[in-house]
């Protein structure tokens, strides 16, 4: 009798899918393509949501209004990376955050750059970086990063309730 | 123990492909029908959520915890899931609402199944040491099936042509329905073969869409003031893994949850068979011993267009639907899971 351990076996398997984003959030690509945050409002709780799935969650119900949105934005929470990720072109440390944009009731992820990591602080006005509009694709990639605006801070307790038009001074 | 009513149920358009849609937009649209036939506002007029999906079926990880976004969940609700049809999430409802812990329960089910190649796909629950490696597909295995039921002269291929053909002509009275008409056993005959013994027409259509049903106790059921059926029996089992230690020609499952389930007890005026191919409706009919008086798959069964994670589902809901309208007073639905009728549940439902 053998006692070579099998520690393994190759079975290599290919699943191919044709993906579809939904109606919903391939409007939101379509507009994004174009350079532009859009939402959609909830007709119940009025709440925006972004990127838009096609339901509210909290009420359950279809949503169809669409939303421009700012591409200002207001920092929610954020964490300084420190370890570098495999496969991952950006240098630690580097700050990744939750931004509520204008207009908006709900956080996205996105990077803050271009900042002091030290002094980067939840309430945060911060403003998005776009590439040139010529690299522009169905991603939010169209984004290099955010970066902090001189506008006053958001209370907490006002992040993620400002209207499209914005906050403080600088509205 | 708790008498259980189905109190509503709806399923969408069995599609080929629902295009752009994701599976929130699938799931939405059937999700109000239900609400809107017992008058409930959403999830919350609920006590309990159970979902039967599969991610591997539009390949998108966690795609079921989007399916949430449907429900109305803020505040909180509870919420549960099964990777399996959501027949088996009505299961997991009525344990719940027998335990006491719940005095209602929505249940869905949805696929996107036109994103992949389903039968590859859905090679990947067979065992993976020895067959998922080999990639071997449903509609592969099903013609092993056949091909030893015909050796056996268990069945003819005129037997499985009169079934596909009585499906398309039954579905030719459903709506939702994805293939339907008038056929011959002559004509399905002179089809060319696709997988040997199997023709085209013996294997299930990949469909697209969703499914939902509300259920509750039958004291609920009448404080809600709606038409209901009773729930009389349920039950499931499952077989080897090993298909060559199975007898394919055979549903011991089947039999077994039939005998718990209690569908001999009485007489069976219709009966919704969750057969993917056309010689296991033949295989489920035996164990199930159903006789002439019993209509079979009157809906067109999954032959006419199967809607993976909610067909199960679908096919209590038929039965219900039948009942409510009057046409049948007691009635079984089948559903089943895995590959060559592995995993078999059984329901008997019974006019109110």
């Amino acid at each position: 009798m053998s006692d070579d351990a099998v520690t393994g076996i190759e079975a290599p398997i290919y699943l191919q899918y044709q993906f579809t984003a939904g109606r919903a959030p391939a409007r939101f690509l379509q507009r994004l393509k174009a350079g532009q945050l859009t939402g959609q409002r909830c007709p119940g709780c009025s709440q925006v949501y972004i990127p838009p799935r096609g339901a509210c969650p909290a009420c359950g119900i279809a949503t169809e209004e669409e939303v421009v949105l700012s591409d200002k934005a207001t920092v929610q929470s954020f964490t300084i990376v420190y370890i570098p990720i495999p496969g991952n072109p950006i240098e630690p440390p580097y700050i990744v955050a939750n931004l509520v944009p204008d207009g908006a009731n709900i956080s996205f992820i996105h990077l803050l750059s271009d900042c002091v990591n030290d002094e980067v602080h939840i309430g945060q006005r911060v403003r998005a970086v776009w590439k040139d509009a010529s690299e522009w694709d169905y991603s939010m990639d169209n984004i290099q990063y955010f970066k902090p605006i001189d506008e006053p801070d958001v209370p907490v307790a006002q992040i993620g309730k400002l209207p499209v038009s914005g906050w403080g001074a600088g509205a | 123990m708790r008498d259980i009513a189905v109190v509503a149920y709806h399923q969408s358009d069995c599609l080929a492909s629902a295009g752009a849609s994701n599976e929130v937009e699938l799931i939405m649209p059937v999700l109000r029908q239900v609400f809107d036939q017992v008058g409930l506002h959403n999830a919350q007029d609920v006590d309990f959520v159970c979902s039967g999906s599969c991610d591997y079926l539009q390949g998108a990880a966690f795609a079921f915890v989007a399916g949430v976004d449907a429900l109305g969940a803020v505040p909180p609700i509870r919420e549960s899931h099964v990777e399996m049809d959501a027949a088996w999430a009505l299961y997991e409802s009525i344990l719940k609402i027998r335990m006491g812990h719940a005095d209602s329960a929505l249940i869905y089910g949805f696929a996107k199944s036109s994103p992949g190649e389903l039968p590859i796909v859905l090679s990947q629950q067979l065992d993976p040491y020895y067959l998922a490696p080999l990639w071997v597909d449903t509609v592969s295995l099903a013609a092993l099936q056949a091909r030893l039921m015909l050796d056996k002269g268990a069945i003819t291929e005129a037997d499985m042509a009169a079934v596909v053909a009585r499906s398309r002509r039954n579905a030719l009275g459903n709506p939702r329905a994805q293939l339907a008409g008038e056929v011959s056993v002559e004509e399905l005959l002179a089809e060319e073969t696709y997988v040997s013994p199997l023709r085209r027409h013996d294997c299930c259509p990949v469909s697209d869409g969703a499914a939902a049903m509300i259920i509750a106790t039958v004291e609920q059921a009448e404080r809600w003031g709606k038409p209901y059926a009773r729930i009389t029996g349920i039950d499931h089992r499952i077989e080897s893994h090993n298909l060559g230690l199975r007898d394919l020609c055979d549903s011991v499952s089947t039999r077994r949850a039939a005998a718990a389930a209690g569908v001999a007890d009485g007489a069976v005026d219709v009966a919704e068979l969750y057969a993917p191919f056309s010689h296991q409706e033949i295989i489920l009919s035996r164990a199930l011993a159903l006789g002439e008086s019993t209509a079979i798959n009157p809906s067109g069964g999954v032959l006419a267009g199967n809607l993976m994670m909610a067909s199960g589902l679908s096919r209590v809901g038929e039965v219900f639907r039948r009942i409510v309208e009057g046409e049948a007073g007691r009635g079984v639905a089948h559903a089943t899971s895995g590959p060559c009728l592995q995993h078999n549940l059984v329901a008997v439902l019974e006019a109110a």
